[in-house]
């Protein structure tokens, strides 16, 4: 199991060291400085061996988290473990920074003694932790016996995310559904491969402990409920989508999930990503990138890029910036937009293209020329591909929640009192195209 | 609040002043001093002397400054144990409190404390909590028995406590439950053999129920002690399968690849015609991809993962190509995995596609990224032979960007292409000569001049060429030396007019100026050669190269099996098995997949399902020979010699005792191939053992054939039994025939003629090739010695065991039946060499329920010595591998009849015994073969 953890700057200073186990001493902290943070070549790995000590390390912003161990630990929990112990903090005092860790050295460590013991992960539910741990220090003084055993059992309990005897006056539920679509396209305009991975997000405000349904237009539950009533479906049009593969939160009950393919579960109060999902089939990708570009003897490159929308005309699509990349010895470039702005960025190689907004079934092109000093460097421009940024306020999986039904049993309110929103947001993932 | 301030304080006196500050009256200040002591103490700052200041502090009911005083206690106890004592009182006092996160807060940290006095007084509490009514200070307990059981194992048992521990396993709370789970499987880590925790379809559905109820790391927990059971039979197999699929959903990976290591080692146990096996492969996909869309580390974790999931069962994957294409903005230790894992997938059906991405590739800019792309496009060419040439066109389209180390990597793998694809793509010579000037890097000269050499009769100016790295021979690297001389040799025998003068040079620089054995070895047995018999020399030099094999980076399977079980785990990153980087007993247990048991076979622990034959028919060997000899064996030799064939052999030496002296030593080698038979006159007494040293002496000379080992002849058939005619004989092979070696024996009065001979139908079809041919009567007391050629297309017939051979001997007087037992190695045939690709595949394509394991025992010999002697008898070493310091010899042998067997032999030195593992497609046949091997290298 993880024998210590160890928080760095970039310097190599060490902020936080908490050792769980006897086999890690001090000197592990200085081997992962000197053969990681100040190695002379970059370290190629994110898992290290150093004379036979193990050093997991993930690196935010410009602060080192590594994790270390002696044993043939599943490494794959210790990065899950590392990720969450990254958003615990964040949850506590966002943004993962020295100065930030610093300010919280000792609530860092009241938070390492609880979610990790004898290095076994515990209970990381950042809601549950914030009912015994706050940055005012523990509350339990002033704590009644039923507070403190309502704390243990829910931390330890089935529903270690919730508590018992939330109250809201409106009940309310938000669900964003949020996308980004990833693109990989030869120059010919033939696409090499793509995908969807989404998210839905759940933020709810609900009273008790309610139980809920979460419906969408998945192929296998439309096509199951499609045997009894065919016309149905056929006559709503509704189209479906093949999901390749979906993830859950924990909360929801995934013996569930396998047997019916229904998505039921109790939600943890406020904010939470109720699944991930992935689709690589009939994916409606919101912009084709055409690039053309031509060397013009060795001092030249003449460039066209034509992006064209494709989606609804009523649609609007946001924030579109299209990168051109441009050779390491370019001195000089002339660029003539239709729509937008484009500039030519030296310390980025590349040209810059922002259009604030952009109908769907448009389209709009972008000339440059390039000037380039002669070298005498023979590696040939690697030409990196064109890559694209935008949101789109639709799903280009084609993905629809269908219903979220709320039930509470206990309490007096139904599925019609509580108020839903749902919205979809469409964002680029890696959407490249190579010229 | 800013605690920054904390890290700041640097002064000198600063233990003084802390000091001062920890023993004041105001609480607040006292905090903050604590605070302080913890930030020096991070920052690695010596602040023990504060020891019983800081303990001073720990009775306050602040629980803030209560966790940071345990902090440093945690740190520091271990360098004054004897002022961690004065803590004592508070921990017990601590486990009574009324608020359960105090109580869990104690025995906590009371487990941290590395002092043997604490420990003592940890007990009661911990035995306290372990049954406490709350559950978080149950869960935190059942932990700190893996933490006591670290420091005092001894104690831990001595207090019963893992008894508690086990009943904690079926706790009403599911976290409780994991945990407990987790520390047992610590603690059984530890202690191999004891049966901690002890895995049975109740214990193992109580888990499954708490599955479905713990957090996530509780379900990792789980998930991982799963994975070390054995369910008894495929039923059972697939109803735990059927549980653990549903958390191929959930959010976390470590989950999700768990759960992926439950179903490829249960799966192993699944019949493949079943309709839920093709279910299961199914779902297995989708899961693994997802993977990758998650944090880059955790990609790496998951990638490293897929390349063996990959090698064991491609199937699962073999349509997934497309996710594993590198993205621009990967972090290159994902992009280098994800291109082993696109080789490891491509097929003829992908191949266009595989190759467009990696000539992307090969023009990106870093560089270990771009020779991989360089390397993998050879790669492609060597395993899809439809995709060699546009490989081959691809590769030279990267020789001519000239960015060196591309040309360098190409013209290294086009070497490789050269070898597989003979005489086929020379046409690129030319252009790789242009590039002759831009190579610097040792391995791509070597390998221009390699394919210099071996197309010299093509290459006008060769001898020009190979000329220009001869000028500074002495600067090259051993590797380009070996190679130029060879080169140079080559060319001379190609066209030894123009090159006398460059081979003499070249020679007298390798074993003249040069001062390394091996270039002057090399240099020298050229040399000789060409002055001696420059026919041989060609033959030597030019000899045609065995054709090189697809995928050259294989994982082994015993290896890769072993990484199967620890799916997700550190061993699976590093592809390595935990003893190699943990260090002392801990997780060195040796894991294997279960083998194959259908639910309506008998359960058999897996140590002995595999040892061939099952126990209880050994003793047949014996009366089964007695049918034929007649009542007198079973009469005669007294209490049935039982158990397995080595008993046999020690039987024998008993009798052999009694035959005198002198001939222990000849008679010390045939413990196999002798049958019990030769023990039957020595029992009866002495007048026919004097006759029995004759023949003895007489049959010295004969063990020492070359050719395959030659058992000395034994006494088949007494003269007791036979009137008269006593028969001794052995077994030869030599040179693919295969001879019985007889020695016929006159001890009657009279004169025999008319000798013939005929065996029943047997396992291998064995028959004679020619009639007995005694040419003169033989007259009393005299012995003839006949070779009798056998050949292998008689009649078949299963024999019990599985080499008996009956014989019928006629000669005047009468007809004569005995049986015998021929070693398996006189079968073994000479072309029973498999090349290594072909092994590889036959040995994952054989079933794991038909491996058999053996033990040689007491031969003390080396790798070498060993895969000689097996040599001379046609048994073949394919490969041989080195792992930790064991020496692996992967050996192929043929039957007769086509059946191929596979073996594993496994060296250590200083070790006398080794362990060999058969695997055949007629598991029957291990048994025996196992047997030959013992005769062979025994002898």
């Amino acid at each position: 199991m993880i024998g210590g953890l160890f928080i760095y700057n970039h310097k190599g200073e060490v902020l936080i060291s908490r050792v769980y186990r006897d086999d890690i001493g001090r000197n592990a902290v200085d081997a992962f400085r000197v053969n990681v943070i100040h190695a002379r070549q970059q370290v190629r790995s994110p898992v290290t061996n150093i004379a036979r000590t193990s050093f997991f390390h993930v690196k935010r912003s410009n602060i080192w988290l590594a994790a270390v161990t002696k044993q043939n630990v599943n490494a794959a929990m210790v990065f899950e473990f590392l990720y969450k112990m990254c958003d615990v903090m964040a949850a506590y005092f966002g943004k993962i920074s020295e100065e930030n860790i610093k300010n919280n050295f000792v609530l860092i460590y009241e938070r390492l003694d609880e979610i990790l013991d004898f290095g076994y992960p515990q209970n990381s539910e950042t809601g549950a932790l914030k009912t015994f741990i706050t940055q005012q220090g523990i509350k339990s003084q002033h704590q009644t016996k039923e507070e403190q055993s309502q704390i243990t059992s829910q931390v330890t309990g089935q529903i270690g995310w919730r508590r018992e005897g939330i109250k809201y006056r409106r009940n309310e539920l938000f669900l964003d559904v949020l996308e980004s679509v990833n693109l990989l396209m030869s120059p010919q305009g033939q696409v090499l491969s793509a995908h969807v991975s989404g998210r839905v997000v759940m933020k709810s405000y609900l009273s008790g402990m309610p139980e809920c349904k979460f419906g969408m237009n998945d192929k296998i539950v439309i096509e199951k409920q499609g045997k009894g009533t065919a016309d149905e479906t056929s006559k709503s049009g509704k189209q479906s989508i093949a999901i390749d593969d979906c993830t859950f939160h924990q909360c929801v009950r995934l013996s569930k999930f396998d047997s019916e393919r229904s998505i039921s579960f109790i939600p943890p109060d406020g904010e939470f990503e109720l699944m991930r999902y992935r689709t690589t089939k009939d994916i409606i990708l919101p912009f084709r990138v055409i690039p053309l570009v031509r060397e013009v003897g060795r001092t030249k490159l003449e460039v066209k890029v034509v992006i064209k929308s494709n989606f609804k005309p009523s649609l609007l699509a946001q924030k579109i910036e299209v990168r051109i990349p441009t050779p390491l010895n370019t001195s000089g470039v002339q660029v003539i937009c239709m729509k937008g702005k484009a500039k030519y960025k030296a310390s980025e190689n590349a040209i810059v293209w922002k259009i604030k907004r952009m109908a769907g079934m448009k389209e709009s092109q972008i000339s440059a020329e390039i000037e380039l000093l002669p070298t005498n460097d023979k590696k040939k421009w690697a030409r990196p591909p064109i890559s694209m940024n935008f949101e789109v306020p639709f799903a280009p999986s084609g993905l629809k929640v269908r219903y979220l039904k709320v039930f509470e049993p206990k309490l007096n309110y139904s599925d019609h009192d509580v108020i839903k929103w749902v919205r979809y947001i469409g964002r680029s993932g890696i959407y490249e195209t190579r010229c | 609040m800013t605690d920054s301030k904390y890290f700041t304080t640097t002064k000198k006196g600063e233990i003084f002043e802390l000091k001062a500050e920890l023993n004041s009256d105001k609480k607040e200040k006292k905090k903050e001093a604590v605070k302080k002591v913890i930030a020096s103490m991070t920052v690695g700052k010596d602040v023990s002397a504060l020891f019983p200041d800081v303990v001073n502090c720990m009775q306050t009911d602040n629980l803030e400054l209560k966790k940071l005083v345990y902090l440093y206690l945690m740190n520091y106890a271990k360098s004054q144990p004897d002022m961690a004592i004065m803590a004592v009182n508070t921990f017990v006092k601590d486990c009574e409190d009324p608020n359960p996160l105090i109580r869990a807060l104690a025995v906590r940290t009371m487990g941290c404390i590395r002092v043997d006095k604490i420990t003592e007084y940890l007990c009661e509490p911990l035995r306290k909590c372990l049954k406490d009514e709350d559950p978080y200070v149950r869960k935190t307990a059942a932990v700190c028995v893996a933490k006591l059981h670290d420091i005092n194992a001894q104690l831990v048992e001595d207090q019963g406590f893992l008894d508690t521990l086990k009943d904690l396993i079926s706790d009403s709370n599911p976290m409780v439950v994991a945990n407990a789970v987790a520390a047992l499987s610590e603690i059984a880590e530890s202690h191999p053999s004891s049966n901690l925790l002890d895995l049975n379809p109740q214990s193992i559905n109580k888990l499954l129920t708490a599955l479905n109820e713990c957090t996530e790391w509780g379900q990792i927990f789980i998930l991982d002690c799963l994975a070390n059971y054995t369910p008894k039979d495929d039923r059972e197999a697939q109803s735990i399968c059927e549980r653990v699929t549903p958390r191929l959903s959930h959010a976390n990976s470590a989950v999700v690849l768990s759960a992926v290591k439950v179903l490829m080692k249960f799966m192993e146990m699944l019949s493949k015609d079943l309709d839920y096996y093709g279910t299961l492969l199914k779902k297995l996909a989708p899961p693994l991809v997802t993977l990758l869309s998650a944090e880059p580390e955790l990609q790496y974790v998951a990638l490293r993962n897929i390349n063996l999931i990959v090698q064991k069962r491609p199937e699962i994957l073999k349509h997934e190509m497309k996710v594993f294409f590198v993205k621009y903005n990967d972090p290159i230790y994902v992009k280098l995995e994800k291109l082993d894992i696109m080789i490891r997938l491509a097929s003829q059906a992908n191949i266009a596609q595989v190759l467009a991405e990696l000539k992307e590739y090969a023009t990106e800019v870093d560089v270990d990224f771009v020779r991989k792309a360089v390397r993998a496009i050879g790669r492609c060419a060597i395993k899809v032979e439809q995709s060699a040439e546009r490989c081959v066109s691809t590769l030279l389209d990267l020789i001519q960007t000239k960015v060196n180390y591309v040309v360098q990597e190409a013209i290294v793998v086009i070497k490789d292409i050269f070898r597989k694809y003979p005489n086929k793509y020379e046409s690129v010579i030319a252009t790789l000569c242009e590039n002759l000037d831009s190579l610097d890097e040792p391995e791509a000269r070597a390998a221009m001049i390699w394919i210099v050499g071996e197309y010299a009769e093509r290459i006008d100016n060769a001898d020009e060429l190979l000329e220009s790295f001869l000028e500074g021979f002495h600067d090259e690297s051993t590797q380009v030396q070996l190679q130029l001389l060879t080169a140079i040799v080559k060319l001379f025998l190609k066209k030894p007019t123009e090159t006398q003068e460059l081979v003499q040079q070249v020679l007298s620089l390798a074993t003249q100026d040069s001062d390394n054995p091996d270039l002057r070895d090399r240099g020298y047995i050229y040399w000789r050669l060409l002055s001696t018999d420059p026919v041989a020399a060609k033959e030597v030099v030019l000899a045609e190269k065995p054709l090189i094999s697809e995928e050259t980076d294989l994982i082994e399977p015993t290896l890769l099996d072993e990484l199967i079980c620890y799916i997700g785990t550190l061993a699976s990153v590093y592809h390595k098995p935990p003893s190699a980087f943990v260090e002392g007993g801990r997780g060195v247990v040796h894991k294997t997949l279960p083998p194959r048991t259908a639910s309506n076979e008998s359960t058999e622990s897996p140590e002995t399902a595999p040892a061939g034959a099952p126990p209880g028919e050994q003793p047949d060997v014996i009366p089964a020979q007695g049918d034929l000899l007649g009542d007198l064996l079973n009469l005669d030799l007294g209490p049935p010699v039982s158990g397995p064939p080595l008993a046999t052999s020690s039987v024998q030496m008993g009798a052999v005792d009694l035959l005198g002296g002198g001939l222990d030593s000849l008679i010390g080698g045939t413990n196999f191939v002798a049958p019990p038979t030769a023990a039957v006159p020595a029992n009866l007494g002495a007048p026919i053992g004097s006759g029995l040293s004759d023949l003895f002496d007489l049959t010295s000379g004969v063990g020492t054939l070359s050719g395959s080992y030659v058992a000395p002849k034994a006494v088949w058939l007494p003269a007791m039994k036979a009137k008269g005619l006593e028969i001794s004989g052995t077994f030869t092979r030599q040179v693919g025939s295969i001879s019985m070696d007889l020695q016929l024996t006159n001890k009657a009065l009279q004169v025999m003629t008319d000798f013939a001979i005929q065996f029943n139908r047997n396992s291998f079809g064995l028959a004679p090739a020619a009639p007995l041919q005694v040419h003169a009567p033989l007259s009393p007391n005299q012995t003839v010695e006949i070779s009798l050629p056998l050949s292998t297309v008689g009649s078949v017939m299963k024999m019990e065991p599985l080499n008996n051979l009956q014989v019928a001997v006629k000669n005047n007087i009468d007809v004569f039946y005995f049986s015998t037992l021929y070693p398996l190695h006189i079968l073994f045939v000479e072309d029973g060499k498999m090349d290594r690709q072909m092994f590889l595949a036959t040995w994952k394509d054989i079933p794991n329920e038909n491996e058999a394991q053996f033990q040689i025992r007491d031969c003390p010999l080396n790798a070498e010595a060993v895969s000689s002697k097996l040599q001379s008898s046609n048994i073949f070493t394919v490969a041989r591998r080195n792992v930790e310091g064991q020496d692996m010899l992967y050996q192929s042998l043929k039957l007769t009849n086509g059946i191929w067997v596979l073996a594993e032999l496994r060296i250590q030195p200083g070790n006398p015994s080794c362990t060999l593992s058969l695997k055949c497609r007629a598991p029957e046949v291990s048994q025996h073969v196992y047997q030959a091997y013992e005769t062979i290298l025994k002898n």
